[in-house]
């Protein structure tokens, strides 16, 4: 291994080092392009989301395949699927991004807190997870979703709510190894706090570990909002999100089956960008992989 | 090369393993690079050849070529040949390889505990060795399995086959690890490390017990360490290894008293050996650490409600000063207690009992107490790499304890982590560098560098050493003493090596079971040790010097007794008595 004498773990060198992997420029390029598309959707989409067009079915009334004034084809609404994918990032945006990180950031002090402390804390705050674990999440989401009026922002808080618990679990796994780690203990003989050993010491160690839940998020959060909306409780019709899009056409699979393949390529390419962006960023960020590349 | 040991009854004994010209090397992207090169020796009947070197120095790869299990694809063997008899094994396939493995030549590895399968019983994973090389029945098996355990010396060989790995102590299990090794009476063992992770008298016993078995069986014997007077016990004929290669060759009783390569003379000056103390500077008389009937004990949970059904004894009723300026050395084995009465010093383990630093007491103190006592105590631990937090630059790892009590601005502070580093031998530009761009002794140096940083009176250095090769550790402890003198630290010493607490302390406990057994000047206890415990410890400590010869002791087959007591029950407390200047000793 090569030894980076001097150089320092900024923000800036990271950044450079990030840019440096090819599979890493290519998920940030594909990041860009959907937040762009979501932002721009007005502008880009060439037609409302939720305008049903005269010529957007066939003679039969079947949905129109891929070409000619619909790029991506037409649902059996007539709709423009390219402006529903477009506004529909939107969406699938914000469940993936705001209600995922608000999960792993739940999940992160739930298991840190019971990692770290033990005792009847750890106790009382594991035995919670496990009773969330063994809920099941899509019924408990239901029940959240019917009690709060459903709008984006609550379906966004119900998911949070519900996938905390895996982060909660595997996290406070990682933390009692690493309370128990020698320098850990000699932070400790230093004089140094809990809060300090916690935020400086452990949570740095546990990086690697929340970004890849928090990729692997991405796509579990972006398909449990489509299911939530398949059963009504979550985005509501017309607001298209990738997920609903899917749940709505699947019927269509047989003869339409870009209704289902494009949305569906859409939430993978989506989960691969930030996987790989998400990958680099461990490495780029772990001191002892400097040098490698 | 073609030195053979004159003096060995095995001169004229059939050749059972030649190593010729053997290189391994590991691909990266810039091409193989050779780990071990163009190594050459043989191995007779009944021999025993020590591979003696420091950390890196390939020794443990080159018997990883021997047995055939070089980690692939990486490492491998690029030239040379091995030959096992008339077989070439460099080249044979891994099927026929694997027939050969355990039968004709087999090894032992350093920490027993992870060689052996921890669901699987003794018994079965005796039997299973034996089966899967004679075709015995289950039957059959078991009864070699039982003649192998007999063979290695351990009680109710019965019961063992029973029980599973964690049921055994940690010579048991090596115990269990050598008779599976020599159930098949393979023509070569190669033993990698066999006694490194175990304490000094249960080295003795395995060293003893491999003697004896080869004298039975004829085995010829590598062995693999870095213990310079292990191979001067063990060994016929040595091979000194460094940076891959070969650096001298000769018969264990010439490397000792002539040995010709400066390496060679290097190490073997390194070794620290029993009596070669220095004698020290007189100490002052204000007590910076003071112990008075300190206990410490850990519950043991058990039953449905989870309520504490029994105690570990760590420590009970220990009581020492410890003075300005002063190094004052924990010795015993592993599980005695050493380790935990550091604990119970700097706050990590609650205690009962009296602990005061630099005339503070521990107990009852308030959080800013707390902190303000952690500046007047610091700890080394035994493994640098482990202390240190790998994702922090050196310079922000050794400015750590001046953040933490908010000593300086941020320039100061780098300013002093400069002046630290070149104060352990280190150099400022350095600082940006993160842990795992240094060596293991670097390392230690950067953990001493911290523990300065708040000039502590007190200095725990636990095991501080043990992991490093003899001469790192030897510079680390010139360091020690060096700073010591500078600064006027005490220091509280805790190791398992005899030779080097003789070499480094002012004052010695001895400590067996949690409690002290014998405490005093260094000349008392190493020159008139009392109890039995500290003379079976100073008696079982491997001399460097193969014309030593060791006045036969009875082989204790015994294990240690369990400091685990039920609850309301305890040990028998030792009583110190003081036979003359200070020399106390337990009835």
């Amino acid at each position: 291994m090569t030894s980076v004498a001097g150089v320092n773990a900024t923000p800036q060198s990271a950044w450079r080092r990030l840019l440096r992997r090819k599979l890493a420029v290519f998920g940030l390029v594909l990041i860009v392009l959907v937040v762009a598309g979501a932002v721009f959707a007005p502008w880009l989409a060439p037609f409302p989301p939720d305008m049903q067009n005269f010529d957007g079915l066939t003679i039969e009334g079947a949905p129109m395949p891929p070409g000619g004034a619909y790029p991506m084809g037409t649902d059996l609404l007539g709709r423009d699927l390219f402006s529903r994918i477009l506004y529909g990032a939107r969406t699938s945006l914000i469940i993936g991004v705001v209600a995922n990180g608000l999960a792993l950031l739940i999940g992160t002090l739930v298991g840190i807190t019971a990692g770290y402390f033990r005792g009847w804390v750890g106790a009382v705050l594991m035995r919670f997870t496990d009773l969330m674990m063994a809920f099941p999440a899509l019924l408990l989401a239901i029940c959240l979703a019917a009690i709060f009026q459903p709008s984006l922002w609550i379906v966004a808080m119900v998911i949070a709510l519900v996938n905390w618990v895996q982060t909660a679990r595997v996290i406070y796994t990682e933390t009692t190894s690493l309370a128990e780690r020698d320098f850990i203990a000699a932070e400790r003989t230093l004089g140094a706090g809990t809060g300090r050993i916690l935020f400086r010491h452990i949570l740095p160690h546990l990086v690697p570990m929340i970004i890849v839940w928090g990729t692997l998020g991405i796509s579990t959060t972006v398909l449990l909002e489509a299911t939530l909306s398949f059963l009504g409780v979550g985005v509501q019709p017309p607001t298209p999100s990738w997920g609903n899009i899917i749940y709505e056409n699947q019927t269509y699979f047989q003869s339409a089956p870009w209704l289902v393949f494009i949305p569906g390529a859409a939430i993978i390419l989506l989960a691969l960008a930030f996987n790989l962006v998400g990958d680099a960023l461990r490495d780029v960020l772990d001191p002892t992989q400097r040098g490698r590349s | 090369m073609t030195e053979i040991a004159q003096n060995s009854g095995a001169v004229m004994a059939p050749e059972v393993l030649r190593v010729q010209g053997l290189t391994v090397s590991v691909r990266s992207e810039a091409g193989d690079s050779p780990l071990v090169q163009d190594l050459s020796f043989s191995l007779r009947r009944g021999e025993t050849l020590a591979i003696a070197g420091e950390s890196g120095s390939g020794k443990s790869i080159t018997s990883l070529a021997i047995m055939g299990l070089l980690p692939p694809p990486a490492v491998r063997v690029t030239a040379g040949s091995v030959h096992l008899g008339a077989t070439e094994l460099t080249s044979l396939p891994e099927a026929q390889m694997r027939s050969l493995r355990g039968a004709r030549i087999a090894m032992i590895f350093q920490e027993p505990m992870t060689s052996l399968n921890p669901v699987l019983t003794v018994g079965a994973q005796l039997t299973e060795a034996i089966r899967a090389h004679t075709g015995a029945s289950r039957a059959e098996a078991r009864v070699q399995a039982l003649a192998a355990l007999q063979a290695v010396r351990l009680s109710q060989p019965e019961r063992r086959l029973q029980q599973y790995p964690h049921e055994l102590s940690g010579g048991m299990r090596q115990r269990v690890m050598i008779a599976m090794a020599l159930a098949l009476r393979p023509e070569v063992l190669i033993a990698d490390e066999p006694t490194t992770a175990l304490d000094v008298t249960v080295q003795r016993e395995v060293l003893d017990l491999l003697r004896d078995l080869q004298r039975d069986l004829g085995t010829a014997i590598i062995l693999i360490t870095h213990d310079m007077g292990v191979v001067a016990e063990m060994a016929d004929r040595v091979i000194v290894m460094k940076s891959g290669r070969a650096v001298e060759e000769a018969s264990t009783a010439q490397i000792f008293s002539a040995p010709r390569e400066v390496y060679t003379q290097d190490l073997l000056a390194a070794v620290p050996r029993m009596g070669a103390g220095k004698p020290r500077d007189a100490v002052g008389s204000e007590v910076i650490a003071s112990l008075r009937d300190v206990v410490v004990r850990f519950p043991l949970k058990g039953g449905m409600l989870g309520r504490t059904t029994a105690q570990v004894h760590a420590v009970e009723q220990v009581s020492f000063d410890i003075r300005r300026g002063e190094t004052f050395a924990l010795v015993g084995e592993s599980g005695c207690g050493k380790s935990t009465i550091a604990k119970a010093m700097v706050g990590l383990v609650p205690h009962q009992g009296r602990i005061e630093i630099a005339g503070q007491a521990l107990e009852g103190l308030d959080r800013a107490g707390t902190k303000a006592l952690r500046r007047r105590v610091q700890m080394v631990f035994q493994d640098p790499m482990a202390a240190l937090d790998p994702r922090m630059t050196v310079g922000d790892l050794i400015a750590e304890p001046l953040v933490i009590h908010g000593i300086g601005s941020a320039v100061e502070q780098r300013a002093q982590a400069a002046d630290l580093m070149a104060r352990v031998g280190l150099t400022a530009d350095q600082l940006d560098r993160y842990p795992h761009e240094f060596s293991g002794g670097q390392r230690q140096r950067i953990c001493i560098a911290r523990a300065l940083a708040l000039q502590p009176d007190l200095i725990i250095a636990d095991e501080s050493v043990s992991a490093l090769d003899v001469s790192v550790q030897a510079r680390v402890l010139d360091l020690l003493q060096a700073l010591q003198r500078e600064f006027g630290i005490a220091f509280l010493f805790i190791s398992h090596d005899m030779a080097v607490v003789e070499n480094i302390s002012d004052r010695v406990a001895v400590m067996y079971l949690g409690q002290i057994v014998e405490m005093g000047s260094r000349a008392q206890v190493f020159g008139n040790p009392q109890h039995a415990y500290t003379r079976r410890l100073i008696e079982a400590v491997p001399v460097p010097d193969p014309s030593f010869v060791r006045t036969p002791a009875p082989r204790l087959a015994g294990e240690v007794p369990s400091p685990v007591h039920a609850l309301g029950q305890g040990p028998v407390r030792a009583q110190l008595r003081d036979i003359g200047a200070g020399h106390l000793v337990a009835l």
